[in-house]
């Protein structure tokens, strides 16, 4: 007898994304997933989720290549939850300035560069990567940030930043210098600038929470 | 607004911690495994691993520990000690390391820190420096010169000069060790750390010198970096991390104190 499990979270493999990670912090809730590139193993899983470190250019032109392109797109349409993480979230956008790249375009908006001249406001010199802790101001409610503290700080390292068009698509925002929108969302994706998979307990909280989410956009 | 980051150092050979690490609460633990989980509940942003394993037939040991660390730590921790190539840093990344730091090997082939920076990105590779005062000379302007092999070698370059061709070569952030301040417990050396700090565009780590909170404060205030080692001065219980973030927190320093 052959049993066919469909997989419950899919990971997307591709060179930028920096996966095991992902799936250690999934494997740590006791949540299966599976890394993966193949089309209808990813359109069959109940969720998915779309990291990544690297540069944008070069991770597009590795999507494209391996056809995930298609399939991230395809997934949305599916209106089951999807989340990107860092790279991910830039890579929703319509464009990114890094190496000048056309992306996904789920989200409308484009993705630019943190300016060399960043000053904090008691005037000091901000450096780039923004890498370390900050915060997340929320703007309202999200089943993704259920029970969390809103003092919470979470781990990012990056040097570009989405500038979504629509305010709705902003559900977080976290100050650098400038306040840039740190978590994104439409409809049944959300979408996070930091890595959650490197962000203590908050983080794996997200995560579970993203587990638990039916992908609707929640409406008090 | 960012936080400053209080990161543990943990030297590690043959798959152990060098030194019998003994919390508050004299629990003595010898595994760098337990060692990191501990100090990930207690706070810790970041973890830095430094592998002294002499033999490298027993280098795998370090690559096996590493998948362990991944399994139980969900905070960015990065390895170095004997990371010459593509592939020492390669091995250690898919183990769970967020970030590798080169040195020695970094001084003597400065191309490993662009091809790092080209396959990984740079916010993997982590520019280590150990650092001794000399004084200013026509060859060491800055008055601080690169030293390699743990401190023993001098290679007469000036530590300024190395920083910034650090960054232009890719690195994602310096890890500065004061040789003349590690291990002394009297504070860290504040005008090098703004020296470098103040003409680099990447983050900088101070290290060597911590022994009282105060010496945290006063390395992190007014810039003068973005993050701080430290090793005895938790290592044997004396503060833990949480007395350390108070303490800052209390003077208007920016650190995580929820986790």
């Amino acid at each position: 007898m052959v049993y066919i499990f469909s997989i419950m979270i899919a990971i997307i493999d591709y060179k930028a994304g920096n996966l095991t990670s992902v799936k250690r912090a999934l494997d740590f809730l006791g949540r299966a997933s599976s890394i993966t590139n193949d089309y209808s193993a990813i359109m069959d899983a109940e969720r998915l989720i779309f990291p990544g470190v690297g540069a944008a250019g070069s991770a597009m032109a590795d999507l494209r290549s391996r056809k995930v392109d298609r399939a991230i797109t395809d997934f949305f349409r599916s209106r089951k939850p999807i989340l990107g993480i860092c790279l991910g979230t830039q890579i929703i956008m319509e464009k990114s300035h890094e190496n000048d790249t056309r992306c996904l375009g789920l989200i409308k908006g484009e993705v630019l560069r943190f300016p060399g001249n960043l000053l904090e406001g008691d005037g000091t010199r901000l450096k780039v990567p923004h890498m370390g802790w900050n915060s997340v101001k929320v703007k309202r409610k999200h089943p993704l940030f259920a029970e969390m503290d809103p003092g919470s700080e979470f781990y990012f390292v990056h040097s570009y930043y989405p500038v979504p068009e629509l305010p709705d698509n902003i559900l977080g925002e976290t100050d650098y210098g400038i306040r840039f929108a740190s978590v994104l969302v439409s409809g049944n994706m959300a979408a996070t600038q930091f890595h959650p998979e490197k962000s203590g307990r908050p983080g794996l909280q997200i995560l579970d929470n993203f587990c638990e989410w039916d992908g609707k956009e929640y409406v008090e | 607004m960012l936080s400053k980051r209080i990161i543990p150092c943990l030297d590690v050979r043959d798959g152990r911690l060098t030194k019998g690490i003994r919390f508050k609460g004299n629990v003595d633990i010898g595994d760098p495994v337990e060692t990191a989980a501990h100090y990930y509940r207690e706070g810790a942003d970041e973890i830095v691993f430094y592998d002294i394993t002499a033999s490298s037939e027993k280098r795998g040991i370090m690559i096996e520990t590493v998948r362990k660390v991944a399994e139980r730590i969900f905070i960015p921790f990065s390895v170095g000690g004997g990371i010459r190539n593509l592939d020492d840093m390669r091995g250690v990344l898919l183990a769970g390391a967020e970030k590798v730091s080169v040195n020695s090997s970094a001084v003597r082939d400065p191309g490993i820190i662009s091809r790092g920076a080209e396959s990984f990105g740079s916010q993997c590779i982590v520019l280590g420096m150990d650092v001794k005062k000399t004084g200013a000379t026509v060859d060491i302007p800055s008055g601080y010169e690169v030293v390699i092999d743990g401190g023993r070698t001098p290679v007469g370059m000036d530590a300024l000069r190395w920083a910034m061709k650090g960054e232009s070569l890719g690195a994602g952030e310096i890890c500065l060790n004061s040789i003349d301040a590690d291990g002394t417990k009297e504070g860290y050396d504040l005008e090098l750390n703004r020296l470098i700090s103040s003409n680099v565009g990447i983050p900088v780590i101070a290290s060597g010198g911590a022994g009282r909170p105060e010496h945290i404060y006063e390395v992190l205030r007014d810039n003068r970096a973005d993050a701080a080692l430290i090793a005895s001065m938790t290592h044997y219980g004396t503060f833990t991390i949480r007395d350390i973030k108070t303490f800052l927190h209390d003077r208007g320093i920016k650190v995580r104190i929820n986790w």
